[in-house]
């Protein structure tokens, strides 16, 4: 999955919050990504051809190659990219696509995906948010389980103690592990 | 499940041996984290040197650039030691990171087979 190269494009874009959210829903059979940030945003005239690799690669250097090829892989899988923005104020982008679908990308590493994020940006804000809901009929006392990762929470509690420190790091990476394996519910 | 509270705990472990030392006298690494960089592998080297570093128990800065300008050479880091040149290395796998690692972090020497770039800051 490509989103490194997503958020790489909020960085560049000056955000100094960025959300990552992922929704699973198995009884709608839905997988869907959302990346949202605070940067700078994206002008219409771009916005208009921003998935189209040969213009996106030509004249708009900054934004990275992920989107064309995000598209792809959602249009691939009868799903699709929507992207909103609004100059300062932000970009937000929604991939669906279905669950089951035998082309979708699996979701890769996410944790060394943040990890790495949080690692080179520490003064960013990572919100991770996955929402995973399973058949509910088979598993009413596991439906509708989230996971939640802020880091301007954890910055809260490390008061002046950095949060790209390898001990904070590390800690971050278990809470991440832990999380996943419980919203998963053992079926990953 | 892990919680707040065991943070809260790290803190004031960590807060304790942070001392006076502030960045300036850790070593600096900048992985190119530009669109060529990341397809060409930036993130498994960036994976590599933190794995390289936790074992090794060795303390660095590790930050990001964008784009620059030496596509054909990703991946590409740079090691900038205190009081040191900073050094820009290219073409990396991911097993050239241990040894980058090991003989210019630790021993303190350049492993020029990979050095692509040195730019003088010395005195700094
Ligand atoms: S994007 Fe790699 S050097 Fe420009």
């Amino acid at each position: 999955m490509h989103i490194l190269d997503i958020v790489q494009n909020s960085i560049v874009a000056d955000a100094s919050r960025i959300e990552v959210i992922i929704k699973e829903d198995l009884s709608e059979n839905l997988f869907q990504i959302e990346i949202n940030d605070n940067g700078k945003g994206i002008s219409p005239e771009v916005l208009e051809n921003i998935t189209d690799p040969f213009l996106t690669s030509r004249t708009t250097r900054p934004v990275g190659m992920g989107l064309p090829l995000f598209k792809e892989a959602a249009e691939r899988c009868d799903g699709e990219l929507i992207i909103n923005s609004q100059l300062a104020e932000g970009t937000e982008l929604k991939v669906v696509f279905k669950h089951d679908h035998i082309d979708r990308a699996p979701l890769g590493d996410i944790k060394g995906t943040l990890i790495s994020l949080i690692a080179l940006n520490p003064q960013i804000d990572f919100l991770y948010k996955h929402i995973y809901k399973k058949d509910s009929l088979k598993n009413n006392n596991n439906n509708n389980n989230y996971f939640i990762l802020d880091t301007a929470e954890l910055k809260k509690e490390l008061e002046d103690v950095d949060i790209n420190q390898k001990e904070v790091l590390n800690w971050i990476a278990e809470f991440i592990k832990e999380g996943l394996k419980e919203l998963y519910g053992g079926d990953c | 499940m892990k919680s707040l509270n065991e943070l809260k705990e790290l803190r004031e472990k960590l807060q304790k041996n942070m001392s006076a030392r502030d960045k300036s006298d850790k070593v600096n690494i900048v992985v190119g984290m530009g669109t060529c960089g990341i397809a060409a592998g930036a993130r498994k080297i960036l994976q590599a040197i933190m794995k390289e570093t936790e074992k090794r128990n060795i303390d660095v800065v590790v930050s990001q650039t964008g784009c620059i300008g030496m596509c054909e050479k990703e991946p590409l880091l740079d090691v900038k030691m205190p009081g040191k040149d900073r050094i820009t290395y290219g073409n990396l796998s991911e097993k050239d990171v241990e040894k980058i690692i090991v003989e210019h972090i630790i021993n303190g020497k350049v492993v020029e087979k990979f050095a692509v770039a040195r730019l003088e800051e010395g005195g700094e």
